[in-house]
């Protein structure tokens, strides 16, 4: 039973980086109906804002997690302005393949710069407490803490600021929210800024969770977080959340009873399979096409 | 003159969707655009409300070239519209399809909102105050929480018009409201325009397909065909021109 409590707690831990990761993908598959395949690679750059906060400016937690998300931030408006803007009128695909191609230039452009894989320093004084036979670590409830307050932000703006209904609205019906005096470049710059600021926290987290860092760790993990978001129901904010739970969870819980050479396998087998009985995601809905 | 458009010509590749086409409209005008299907009646909104950039010619309000820019810009200067088929934000509510319209208005940022200071609480009482105001002179107040998609075909026709209106518009493009009403309906929605016209100091421009309601309330009619304006004038002069005559029901035919 402790073990099984010891699990929950790692669960909880890993399934709130990707749900944080997943958030990324979701609010830009909301407003843009576009897959951003560089997310992953934007939680990894992330992870290196970290380590360089860390390791040259000698900064503390907070100021280098801000430093991670502003720099994020400001590169995700950077891609969307420069590599998915001008085709934004193209076939989707073209988006999405640029998508990858500007992921395959982040990880490179870090490896220039990183060719090894670096160690991050640690930023939280790592204090364990054991209650009841499970041991707590003051990491493990940070980044829990923080991931909640995270989203629990976002799903305010997303609900109950006019930016957020902006963004709804753009999800909805693109064309017409100008006609509402809407700035639509801004509205997406913001839902931008937004999703990659949490896959850049989540990049800090993850580095502090898992100290060594290298340009290519955000791409499994970007993967599974974009598995996350859409069996939480892509374009669904909270489904994001909900499915980056559930990622960790059956992870974490194939790793503690099974070999975890199992671990990715039986997971995304069990994704799949709920894909079949719900093929919108669990809290996605139909949208049905205008003919 | 509130809306001057000079010499507007649109492309579509190589197709000439809007010919040399010319507009004055003075303050409290209603006027009507007719014309056959495909004629250029719903690309000249678009031209005005700049979700397309006219190829070529000029389209001033109050002075001001409306060409080159951004549709939310000219939205703030005073143009609204509503469309054809109705395009609600569907999946949120009433009064949600209404606030948002009041998006430009906004004076508080996101931090301020999530610590609830008293800006952000004073603009969203404001802004929903006032949209509950503008559903009860729309006779919506009672659906103010439901989907809009939820609401009866006619009350979404009406939610469109005050959402337009939400954006403190000078001058409002109604694009054939009457689509898919009964005649009796068609009566109700003539004086409606009237009265919001009046309520809201408005100047109209309306697209509309049934010549009851465009020779019932229209001051001035532009018809238009293949994108060329084939005449222009009173109701009654429309009636009786003989091209309008036949570009609708071919030679020989009575309107």
């Amino acid at each position: 039973m402790t073990y099984l409590l010891q699990q929950v707690l790692n669960a909880l831990q890993l399934g709130s980086i990707y749900a944080l990761i997943a958030l990324g993908y979701t609010m830009v598959y909301g407003i843009l109906t576009m897959i951003n395949f560089a997310h992953g690679d934007l939680f990894m750059v992330g992870a290196f804002f970290c380590f360089l906060a860390a390791t040259f400016l000698h900064l503390p937690f907070v100021p280098t997690l801000l430093i991670a998300m502003i720099g994020v931030a400001l590169l995700g408006v950077l891609i969307e302005r420069f590599a998915y803007k001008p085709l934004r009128q193209a076939p989707r695909v073209s988006a999405i393949i640029t998508a990858l191609g500007v992921g395959i230039f982040l990880e490179n452009f870090t490896l220039v710069f990183a060719p090894y894989p670096q160690h991050v320093p640690t930023l939280i004084k790592n204090t364990t407490w054991v209650v009841g036979g499970v041991s707590i670590s003051s990491l493990q409830l940070i980044i829990i803490a923080l991931s909640l307050v995270l989203m629990a932000f976002l799903d305010f703006i997303v609900r109950k600021t006019m930016v957020g209904m902006a963004m709804r609205a753009i999800s909805w019906d693109k064309a017409i929210v100008p006609l509402m005096g809407i700035p639509l470049n801004l509205v997406i710059s913001a839902t931008f800024a937004l999703g990659t600021s949490l896959g850049g926290a989540a990049g800090v987290m993850y580095a502090l969770a898992f100290p060594v860092i290298d340009p290519y760790m955000g791409i499994l993990i970007g993967w599974k977080a974009f598995i996350a978001a859409v069996v939480g129901g892509i374009g669904n904010i909270r489904g994001a959340m909900i499915g980056g739970f559930i990622l960790g969870g059956v992870e974490i819980l194939v790793a503690a009873f099974l070999p975890s050479t199992y671990r990715d396998f039986v997971a995304f087998t069990l994704l799949l399979v709920l894909l079949i009985f719900r093929p919108y995601g669990i809290l996605g809905k139909p949208r049905p096409q205008k003919v | 003159m509130l809306l001057q458009a000079k010499e507007v010509t649109h492309f579509f590749g190589g197709l000439c969707a809007v010919d040399n086409f010319n507009l004055d409209l003075e303050q409290h005008e209603l006027i009507g655009i007719i014309g056959p299907n495909g004629a250029g009646k719903t690309t000249i909104f678009n031209l005005i409300t700049g979700v397309y950039k006219a190829t070529r010619g000029s389209i001033r309000i109050g002075g001001i070239e409306l060409v080159g820019k951004t549709p939310n810009q000219i939205t703030a200067l005073g143009i609204a519209r509503t469309f054809q088929n109705i395009r609600l934000f569907r999946d949120l509510t009433v009064l949600d399809n209404v606030r948002i319209a009041n998006y430009s208005q906004v004076k508080y940022n996101p931090i301020e909102a999530m610590f609830h200071s008293g800006r952000y609480d004073e603009e969203e009482k404001r802004i929903a105050n006032h949209a509950m105001d503008l559903l009860a002179v729309f006779k919506l107040q009672d659906y103010a929480d439901e989907a809009s998609k939820n609401l009866p075909y006619g009350l979404q026709r009406r939610l469109e018009i005050a959402r337009a209106l939400a954006t403190h518009p000078k001058i409002l493009l109604l694009d054939e409201p009457a689509a898919g009403m009964n005649p009796n309906e068609i009566s109700q929605l003539m004086e409606f325009i009237g009265w919001i016209r009046k309520e809201f100091d408005l100047t109209v421009i309306l697209i509309e397909h049934q010549m009851r309601l465009v020779m019932g309330i229209c001051e001035r009619i532009t018809v238009l065909d293949f994108g060329a304006t084939l005449a222009e004038g009173l109701p009654k002069e429309i009636q009786n021109n003989p091209k309008v005559m036949e570009a609708y029901l071919g030679e020989g035919g009575d309107l």
